[in-house]
């Protein structure tokens, strides 16, 4: 039996530059940068103090009346997920339980699905402070006084708050969506391997319509520590947080952390035609494979995981390289990994990198995890849509070296057939995705 | 063309042994891994009791180099190195592979893929909540995040930081074996590793992949994993008789007992299977993966989730109830689980609900949560092996409601052919996978 075609039908996210596809294509092709001190905690003793946070949203106003009591149960993570997908679901048109409750769904549920990329989600430290205080002898932890005092502080629902399937699941409750549910707990690659696991199951006929993509928030202090610790941020532009993220710059020093949302309605070509969907393209081509590394962290330098995924997303939708309009790669800014995936680019496009425009939204909206990858593949979108491609901000002098082309001018109009985008995660997992003008 | 697919390597590391055929061994002698929790000290937490993995070390099993290149595995992703090791040796696969292709027998390093249904490793705990312990100003009810920083810089350590990204456990085996192919992880609750095994299966189906290391792990027996389940009121708190604590069904059951470890299955084609002379332990012919969408907290009261995917299964199996010789139950020992459970069984089994045996090895094992599904889908591949069920044990006060028949407390000589394993994971994420004893004359 042939596989299903797949089309895109609605985006939705929220970022610091924006909330809503309009507000954020604007802003990104405005030369937005959303990077800033830190206001949600005190970080002026992390060597980074600076991140891209989504401000002035209220998680209320994108749940149904229904819902907003289960708003208590939601980390940050979850607030992203389920703003991003309410917008995402308004965008395509349809009506869900979650959108409009007084009108009949435009969804049969067990045909529906979710699939969302997911970060380690650490607990509230405040909230965990509070608790804490009373499990602790002379400044010191005590497991005894938090056995019998301590932990009856926490919320009897604590745990439910930060399980990465919790953001499928609050989706699928809010959307009535009863059919296949998973949470893809890939690191940075996770967002963009949900929709390439959604594309095939509504490709092999499980779903008619996923909702899909990543959410996360490395706007905490255990996150900022963690990609202190993973030497992933530039500590050196704490007074210049715009300017902080300078991706394939031979002046490259890290990235900013931040948070976001960016999630993606897919549906049967069929499904979207019968009920007259807006297209915004088709899912063509994804690849999945991994780098080794040294120290699970650092890609192997010639990239060669990163090139394969790559290779396949491009084999997959039956086109050559040079057929790609724009690249969004992982672009974060950290020096090896742009050596890897400069290294990457070179071998799977060969003749075709220097033509090959390479647009990286990281200098913008920073460096938000599994978030990333997704918001990545609806940029890449919207260019395809929009026949414009941005200016990649900060990078002025991209290391010859790596024989790149990265858009120092912008924004370009350009007519476009094919978009691919590329991530890696720490641990090596890579992953690609080609989406192609919708054809009939 | 759509590829059968089958099963050709098994191997885990669970509270009950360290490798498949003594934890068979240990499941039909009744025992139990249940014991006093020595992960950390919780002996004045409502649970202080739980099945945990005893003295497992990875690196007795592993070459120096190999050593080396793993020394950071933490406690999960040690047991699912170990799990890995045991299958892969049982799939006849070579040490390493490449991506050149050689001959049948060696599959090329690209179609060869992991896909888990992994945990998060556990917290470096004594050294994540000694900056927040040190920096919370009681009086203010605010936290000293200058002080916060400086705690945490000075003895949090980046390893155990990685080590703990749900992710890892992948990466270390797509690094053990130099794996190119796809690379998946998902964390859907209880449900994880079955989940993966299903999704795994359908993906080997349609050709993304030859062969699949599937299965799972988790090690959530610290501090913060106790605590949240304690809340939640989901443990048993039968600490006077703790190792009869796990008491699926019955009467008396309180909660389940947390438990430990790794699984590993591996995936193939049937065509690759042939070609390489690999062993055939079983066949994946039914699954299905579905959502109650109903409340964060508590399972559909009317098991549609669960009804659902157990449908979904047996239609893609082709099978109807009558052909289940074997349910494998999720079986947890709490009071929602077990009585919704049976309610979707006999809604979908009907009138054969009350003559196929049902059993749930959580009784012996304890509920390894995200490792849970792939360690029982193998007790259901030895079921067929050997025609023999697993018992439920401490099934000795009937719940008057749940009149189906449970396996009480003995291992049952019957011929299975096919085995049927639930899987529900918080939040409503139902799946239910179906397993068959190969046949080479099947269309």
């Amino acid at each position: 039996m042939a596989e299903r075609r797949v089309v895109i039908t609605g985006l939705g996210m929220t970022t610091c530059i924006g909330t809503g596809k309009d507000a954020y294509f604007e802003a990104l092709t405005g030369g937005k940068i959303g990077i800033d001190t830190i206001s949600r905690f005190d970080a002026s003793h992390f060597p980074s103090s600076i991140g891209g946070e989504v401000r002035d949203i209220k998680t209320r106003d994108y749940v149904p009346k229904a819902h907003r009591k289960a708003t208590k149960l939601m980390c940050r993570d979850i607030e992203l997920t389920v703003i991003a997908a309410d917008l995402a679901v308004r965008d395509a048109n349809l009506t869900t339980k979650g959108t409009d409750p007084t009108s009949p769904s435009s969804l049969n549920p067990i045909r529906s699905g979710v699939n969302i990329g997911a970060g380690l989600i650490c607990c509230d430290i405040e909230e965990l402070g509070g608790a804490v205080t009373d499990g602790v002898t002379d400044n010191t932890f005590d497991y005894g006084k938090w056995g019998t005092d301590g932990m009856q502080s926490l919320t009897p629902l604590w745990l439910l708050k930060y399980l990465p399937n919790m953001l499928n699941c609050h989706i699928s409750i809010i959307h009535d969506l009863q059919g296949p549910s998973n949470a893809i707990t890939c690191a940075d690659t996770g967002g963009l391997l949900s929709i390439s696991e959604a594309a095939k199951l509504i490709a092999r006929d499980k779903a008619d319509v996923m909702i899909c993509g990543g959410a996360e928030s490395k706007i905490n202090p255990i996150d900022l520590l963690r990609q202190v610790f993973f030497k992933y941020t530039n500590n050196d532009s704490n007074d210049a947080p715009q300017t902080a993220c300078k991706p394939f710059d031979e002046d490259a020093k890290g990235t900013a952390i931040a948070e976001g949302g960016g999630i993606m309605v897919l549906e049967s070509l069929e499904h979207a035609l019968d009920r007259g969907a807006h297209i915004y393209g088709e899912i063509t081509g994804y690849g999945s494979s991994t780098c080794f590394t040294e120290d699970f962290i650092t890609p192997e330098k010639n990239g060669e995981g990163i090139a394969i995924a790559l290779q396949q997303a491009i084999d997959k939708a039956g086109i050559a390289p040079a057929d790609i309009g724009l690249l969004i790669p992982q672009g974060v800014g950290v020096k090896q990994m742009d050596v890897a995936e400069a290294n990457a680019i070179n071998t799977v496009f060969g003749d075709a990198t220097t033509a090959l425009p390479i647009y990286s939204t990281k200098p913008q909206i920073g460096f938000a995890g599994t978030a990333g990858c997704s918001i990545d593949l609806i940029t890449a979108v919207l260019a395809l849509n929009n026949d414009i491609i941005p200016k990649t901000q900060n990078t002025q002098n991209v290391s010859k070296h790596y024989g790149i082309n990265v858009t120092s001018d912008g924004p370009i109009k350009k007519e476009m057939q094919h978009v691919v985008t590329s991530c890696h995660a720490i641990g090596g997992q890579t992953a690609a995705m080609v989406v192609s003008r919708y054809t009939t | 063309m759509k590829q059968r697919v089958v099963i050709t390597g098994t191997g885990m590391i669970t509270p009950l042994g360290h490798n498949v055929e003594d934890v068979w061994r240990n499941l039909l002698a009744c025992k139990s891994g249940i014991e006093i929790t020595k992960n950390f000290d919780a002996a004045s937490f409502p649970t202080k009791f739980s099945a945990e993995v005893k003295d497992y070390n990875i690196f007795d099993h592993l070459s120096d180099t190999d050593k080396l290149k793993h020394k950071d595995a933490d406690r999960n992703s040690s047991f699912i190195l170990g799990a890995a090791l045991q299958a892969w040796a049982q799939a006849g696969l070579p040490k390493t592979l490449s991506m050149d292709k050689t001959d049948d027998t060696t599959p090329r390093a690209d179609r060869v893929g992991v896909y888990l249904g992994a945990g998060e490793g556990p917290p470096d705990f004594d050294n994540f909540i000694r900056p927040t312990a040190e920096s919370w100003i009681k009086e203010d009810k605010a936290m000293d995040w200058k002080n916060w920083a400086d705690v945490a810089l000075k003895h949090m350590r980046p390893i155990h930081e990685l080590q703990q990204e749900p992710n890892m456990s992948a990466s270390h085996i797509a690094h053990l074996f130099k794996l190119r192919g796809l690379n998946m992880s998902c964390l859907t609750a209880c449900a994880a590793s079955t989940q993966a095994i299903g999704e795994a299966s359908d993906l080997i189906r349609h050709g993304d992949a030859d062969i699949i290391i599937a299965g799972g792990t988790h090690s959530m027996i610290h501090p913060l994993g106790i605590t949240g389940f304690n809340r939640l009121t989901a443990l048993s708190t039968r600490n006077d008789d703790h190792t009869t604590a796990s008491r699926p069904f019955d009467d008396s059951r309180d909660g389940f007992v947390i438990a430990e470890g790794a699984g590993v299955i591996i995936l193939e084609s049937l065509e690759s299977a042939t070609k390489r002379g690999a062993p055939i332990l079983a066949e994946v012919t039914g699954y299905g993966s579905t959502a109650d969408a109903f409340r964060v907290t508590d399972q559909h009261d009317q098991g549609r989730g669960g009804i659902a995917a157990v449908e979904l299964a047996l239609e893609t199996a082709g099978l109807s109830p009558d052909k289940i010789d074997y349910i494998s139950a999720h079986g947890t020992g709490t009071a929602e689980n077990d009585s919704i459970e049976t309610h979707v069984i006999k809604t979908v089994f009907g009138e054969y609900a009350k003559s196929t045996p049902i059993s749930s090895v959580k009784s012996s094992l304890g509920h390894l949560i995200a490792a849970a599904g792939v360690v029982e889908l193998i007790t259901c591949i030895l079921a067929i092996r050997d025609n023999i069920i697993p018992p439920t044990l401490n099934l000795n006060t009937p719940d008057p409601a749940l009149d189906l028949d449970y396996v009480p407390n003995t291992p049952r000589k019957q011929e299975v052919n096919v085995a049927m394993s639930n899987s529900f994971g918080f939040g409503g994420q139902n799946n239910t996978i179906i397993i068959e004893q190969y046949r080479d004359n099947k269309s």
